[in-house]
């Protein structure tokens, strides 16, 4: 072993292959670049190369591999949304999912947990209700359950939260599941990389170059690249990137952030989601609550915590999981989130030819990440709009159709 | 607890508090077209900077105009309509 070491240490070459090459030289010209080296933006690097046999490209990322939203999520896939077209959309992507262990060769340790959405109103159960039958009409496993359901398969909840706002019933997403999020991000990378494409760490952005209302290029902070087509999946940082290609969007930044408890036995084996206490609550496979909460309350383009947030969301957990109240929280962070205005993604072609943006991704983004991958590579790849996509289409606020999903995307409503 | 400067009762917490977005022109919904009118109902100066927001004090219904740096989270001033 020692003698292999010291053996290895002469050569430049790791004798373990690698996650992903990270080749020192950036080429002048690619046929794709891809901004963002997030799930988003590796996944579409993935199925470029593999659906699609387009192999010279560049992922460019600022800071390192999955280190914005797609590693600072709680983990959540599900697709008991409310629209058809979401449903429909995040089936497809939770189908991908449960698939990609295998695709890898690497464990992202997809766990199917069941997914209870509590409702604490008479209001919020009939959106449950609507969900549920939306949900099936798709083919998606969900249905409105009520108390007596939920506490023989959560017995350590109060349904009575204190007395304050009871429990009336739930909307279960038998489906729902979490996923190591790194390594969603490291397998789509390592696919990506092992087929050819280019992932280019500490390369960050600074220009898009265009000319006659197409993109010719990119500038970066380690020179410039000239190529037709630009991918950008920069969640949190859409609009500084739309900025530099000379048009608007509405998307508005706000932090998400989250905590997690100290490790402790297992005992909670569903995701548990409670809008009208701005909760939602998993307990990860090394025993720690991972728990998030609603957005916060007006835009900033920071990853700053906030003690406000803390208070705010244990206040509500304890509601729920009394006995919990010993236990320490031992980390919290943020995110910046794409908020859009009905609370769905912006994906497809923009008023620059040749740039194609997904964005928008709010709250909701960590879900989507094998399905966007797959529909924007496809859109990259044939300049076509899948069909699938067409309803989360820039232009959809201008033509004043928009979707509606606010209800199911995200807990603060 | 974050504080926000309010003109008339001066640094409150910011949970006293709710945020209103950009001030923006609005353009005339009978003369402007429909794209000038998507503009100024969804599309907004996304990007960091030094912002005009709305803030609203909800304990003494105060609506005023406070300048933020929304990278540092720093308010600069606020003033009355």
């Amino acid at each position: 072993m020692a003698h292999q070491l010291l053996r290895f240490a002469m050569y430049k070459d790791h004798p373990e292959p690698r996650m992903f090459n990270t080749p020192d030289e950036l080429q002048d010209s690619y046929d794709v670049v891809i901004i963002g080296g997030g799930g988003h933006g590796l996944a579409a690097a993935y199925y470029l190369a593999k659906d699609h046999g387009i192999t010279n490209v560049a992922v460019l990322e600022k800071g390192y591999i999955g280190g914005g939203n797609t590693g600072r999520n709680t983990t959540i896939v599900r697709s008991n949304y409310l629209t058809p077209e979401g449903v429909q959309f995040y089936d497809r992507s939770v189908r991908l999912f449960q698939d990609l262990s295998q695709d890898f060769d690497l464990n992202i340790f997809y766990s199917t947990r069941g997914h209870y959405t509590l409702a604490h109103t008479e209001a919020s159960l009939n959106t449950m209700r609507w969900r549920a039958e939306v949900n099936k009409h798709y083919d998606v496993d969900s249905e409105v359950v009520y108390p007596r359901e939920i506490q023989s398969d959560v017995p350590e909840m109060d349904l009575e939260c204190g007395g304050e706002m009871p429990v009336m019933g739930a909307l279960y997403h038998a489906p729902g599941a979490i996923a190591r999020h790194d390594a969603v991000a490291w397998g789509y990378g390592k696919g990506a990389s092992l087929r050819g494409a280019e992932i280019h760490q500490k390369t960050e952005v600074t220009g898009i170059n265009a000319e006659s209302g197409r993109v010719v290029g990119v500038e970066t902070n380690r020179g410039t690249i000239r190529t037709n087509k630009v991918l950008c999946a920069v969640a949190g940082f859409t609009p500084r990137v739309t900025e530099m290609a000379g048009f608007s969007t509405p998307i508005e930044i706000r932090p998400l952030q989250a905590a997690v408890s100290e490790p402790h036995k297992p005992w909670l084996d569903t995701i548990i989601v409670s809008g009208t206490l701005h909760t939602y609550i998993n307990q990860s496979s090394r025993g720690e609550l991972v728990m998030g909460s609603a957005l916060d309350p007006y835009e900033l383009h920071s990853t700053r915590s906030s003690l406000d947030f803390t208070e705010g969301l244990i206040d509500n957990a304890l509601d729920l999981f009394p006995f919990t109240s010993e236990l320490k929280v031992v980390r919290q962070w943020a995110g910046m989130a794409d908020i859009t205005p009905d609370f769905a993604p912006i994906m497809g072609k923009t008023p620059l030819d040749g740039f194609y943006l997904d964005s928008g991704w709010g709250t909701w983004g960590f879900k989507a990440t094998p399905i966007s991958g797959k529909t924007m590579s496809e859109l990259v790849a044939t300049d076509r709009v899948p069909e699938l996509i067409h309803p989360f289409r820039l232009s959809r606020f201008a033509e004043n159709r928009l979707m509606g999903e606010r209800a199911a995307a995200s807990v603060g409503h | 607890m974050k504080l926000v400067p309010c003109p008339l009762n001066g640094w409150r917490p910011a949970s006293e508090f709710s945020y209103g977005g950009p001030v923006e022109e609005m353009p005339d919904p009978q003369q402007c077209s429909d794209e000038a009118w998507m503009e100024y109902v969804f599309s907004h100066e996304g990007a960091p900077g030094v912002k005009q927001e709305w803030w609203y004090h909800i304990a003494s219904g105060t609506w005023f105009v406070a300048e933020r740096d929304t990278v540092a989270d720093k308010f600069i001033r606020s003033y009355l309509p």
